[in-house]
């Protein structure tokens, strides 16, 4: 019998998503983010730039209004 | 993390408390964490002073990450809401002018220096060890004042760092949630998904 070794399935893509309106617009995620992409907007609330994102979650972590949510994306 | 220079402006925290125990007149530099922030929302539409420079943020997240003391845990909704951002704001703003007003009493002879720290706005800590001699008796006032002020919130900011995130303060600091209204205001109608991330 040939067990077959089950295919690796692609990680699933995860990015962060700020809630604007909670946003406290501190920067303590723009500070963690190992990849530089979070960053808080004309001092109003956080974005994020999807292309850098990996969705690690450490903004996620500090964030001190606990407004970012780590989404699956796709 | 990598360490930049300003990691390391809570010094700056430690040095204010420090020396208001020796001379209470080293509190106003306090008027800098008034000011500094203000120029930058004001001038530059622009959180530049919370996001990096703030000696105070930097103390939370000093102690709070790298030393471990924050439970990290989330805080209660009430406290996140803008009702109490607000309500605390206003609530900050008027004990200032109330402090403004006992130093103008002081300055007409309508009232006496006090020379104690006010904690919590309401108990009277002796500071008399630090009381200049022979400084003008409201410059002192004013001092006492704002260095109770500033005391005050930094109990409130350690407290609330202990209990939750590092920077929860900075949920609730008067001065973030101030510059931040003025910088959404300047930010207008302008919008960051039409004008992508600089
Ligand atoms: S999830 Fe990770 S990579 Fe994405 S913004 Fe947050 S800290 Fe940066
Ligand atoms: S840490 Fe949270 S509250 Fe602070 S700027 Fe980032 S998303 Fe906003
Ligand atoms: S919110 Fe207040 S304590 Fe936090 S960084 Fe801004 S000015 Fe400093």
């Amino acid at each position: 019998m040939v067990i077959e070794k089950p295919k690796p399935r692609p990680p699933a893509k995860r990015r962060a998503v700020p809630d604007r309106d909670r946003c406290v617009a501190c920067g303590a995620c723009e500070a963690v983010c190992p990849r530089g992409a979070i960053k808080v907007w004309k001092g109003s609330y956080s974005v994020v730039d999807a292309s850098r994102c990996v969705g690690c979650g450490l903004c996620a972590r500090e964030c001190p209004a606990s407004v970012i949510a780590i989404e699956v994306i796709a | 993390m990598k360490q930049h220079w300003y990691n390391y402006l809570w010094i700056c925290s430690v040095l204010y408390f420090a020396l208001g125990f020796f001379n209470i007149l080293f509190a106003w530099l306090g008027l800098i964490s008034f000011f500094l922030p203000l120029i930058f929302a004001i001038g530059k539409g622009s959180k530049g002073f919370c996001n990096r420079y703030c000696d105070r943020g930097q103390l939370l997240r000093m102690l709070g990450n790298q030393k471990g003391f924050s439970r990290k845990k989330d805080m209660p909704d009430w406290m996140k809401g803008k009702a109490f951002r607000y309500g605390f704001l206003l609530f900050f703003l008027t004990m200032f002018v109330s402090m403004l007003l006992r130093t103008w009493q002081v300055s007409t002879g309508a009232a006496t220096l006090r020379e104690t720290v006010t904690l919590f706005w309401t108990f009277q800590v002796p500071w008399h060890f630090a009381s200049p001699a022979g400084a003008t008796p409201w410059v002192a006032q004013f001092t006492f004042g704002l260095y109770s002020l500033m005391l005050t919130s930094a109990i409130l900011g350690i407290l609330t760092m202990l209990l939750y995130k590092p920077r929860s303060w900075c949920v609730y600091c008067p001065m973030g949630t101030m510059t931040q209204l003025i910088c959404r205001a300047k930010a207008g109608d302008s919008d960051a998904e039409k004008k992508p991330m600089p």
